[in-house]
């Protein structure tokens, strides 16, 4: 049983128990999926600075904060005790691309040549984290939600306005990983 | 249900308690961009939010297993090079119409028996220049918010950098919201 978890899930078995995130918090409490919503309470939290934006009541969304500290411990475990002693299997033409960059270890989800501490501190890495990650944070905000809440949640009820928002998603991580970045790491 | 007998005087402390935030400009920010305004009538201890800590840990658990946390995955996507993630956010989204369908249907309740209330979305130039912001950001990091949590639970501790600018952008979003067009 733990040899068959530790095997990498189909995208059959994992796609709908993430769509079963949604029914799962409705009935749990009327709670609507989506992540990106944290990152806000955060600010309301720690950083209100007096601006309207973040002057609510973020004690009502400490279940939301909960879900994502469970998710990280779900990495915790996952890792610790689900992992998956192979390499990353990706499609022959990614692995030759990236090459190119120099980028062949796949050892980790997480690309090892390029989230680390002391890539953080070159100019490609100053891009890839920092600015990747405020551009993450500033247009989920932008748009009203990010992956789960437009694209999962936003498509399960139906809702046009989240259909916009995922072809934009989808836009600007096509431009992005076949544009710029091959500009970024070549 | 039982607690529905004293929800009311819950309600009455919780909001003395919290006077900071004016009730009135309260509901108007927090329908701003779609935040859950469908909340519960009812007061919860603390521990009520436990259920929710335990759907995350499964989550984490299946985005790890899935690879959906990869960032080599996510550049396969965007090169249309696999049909994995493709295949992960269509059957999600398709079982969560039929369940929402199915919620609505026989018109299920919350486990406390309160009903389960749908807000729509409205539209904003937002969802445009915010989403191709987002793409373009997903691109570089190969992770939208959900998986950087994961990221860092398992063992990714640089990703703590990339979250921190993340809430630094939504920070910078709220300061300059009523500049940007929407």
């Amino acid at each position: 049983m733990i040899e068959w978890l530790k095997q990498p899930w189909p995208w059959y078995i994992a796609g709908p128990l993430v769509g079963l995130t949604v029914p799962t918090l409705l009935i749990l409490g009327n709670k609507h999926f989506g992540i990106s919503a944290n990152l806000r309470h955060v600010c309301a939290m720690c950083f209100p600075a007096d601006i309207k934006f973040f002057k609510y009541d973020y004690r009502k969304e400490f279940w939301n904060l909960f879900f994502v500290l469970g998710a990280f411990g779900g990495g915790v475990i996952a890792s610790l005790w689900l992992a998956n002693p192979q390499p990353v299997e990706v499609n022959p033409a990614l692995v030759t691309e990236l090459a190119g960059y120099g980028i062949n270890d796949y050892t980790n989800m997480v690309p090892k040549q390029l989230f680390n501490w002391d890539y953080l501190l070159t100019a490609n890495g100053l891009i890839m984290m920092v600015g990747g990650g405020f551009l993450v944070g500033f247009g989920s905000r932008y748009a009203g939600g990010c992956t789960s809440g437009h694209a999962i949640m936003g498509l399960s009820t139906l809702q046009w306005p989240s259909l916009v928002a995922t072809v934009c998603f989808m836009i600007g991580g096509f431009l992005m990983a076949n544009v710029f970045l091959p500009f970024i790491l070549g | 249900m039982r607690k529905n007998n004293n929800s009311n005087s819950q309600i009455s402390t919780f909001n003395s308690q919290f006077s900071a935030f004016d009730p009135k400009n309260e509901k108007e920010v927090r329908t701003q961009d779609t935040l859950c305004v469908n909340e519960s009538q009812l007061q919860h201890k603390w521990y009520h939010n436990l259920k929710y800590l335990i759907v995350g840990i499964l989550f984490g658990i299946v985005f790890v297993k899935a690879e959906i946390i990869s960032w080599f995955r996510i550049q396969e996507m965007f090169r249309l090079q696999s049909f994995h993630m493709y295949g992960i956010i269509g059957s999600a989204i398709a079982v969560g119409i039929l369940s929402v369908w199915l919620i609505k249907r026989f018109n299920i309740k919350t486990i406390y028996g309160e009903p389960i209330t749908f807000t729509p979305k409205k539209f904003s130039k937002g969802q445009i220049y915010g989403g191709l912001i987002f793409g373009l950001g997903w691109g570089l990091t190969g992770a939208c918010p959900g998986p950087l949590f994961v990221q860092i639970g398992t063992g990714a501790t640089v990703v703590a950098i990339v979250l921190l600018s993340a809430i630094a952008g939504t920070w910078v979003y709220g300061r300059l919201r009523d500049s940007l067009p929407h």
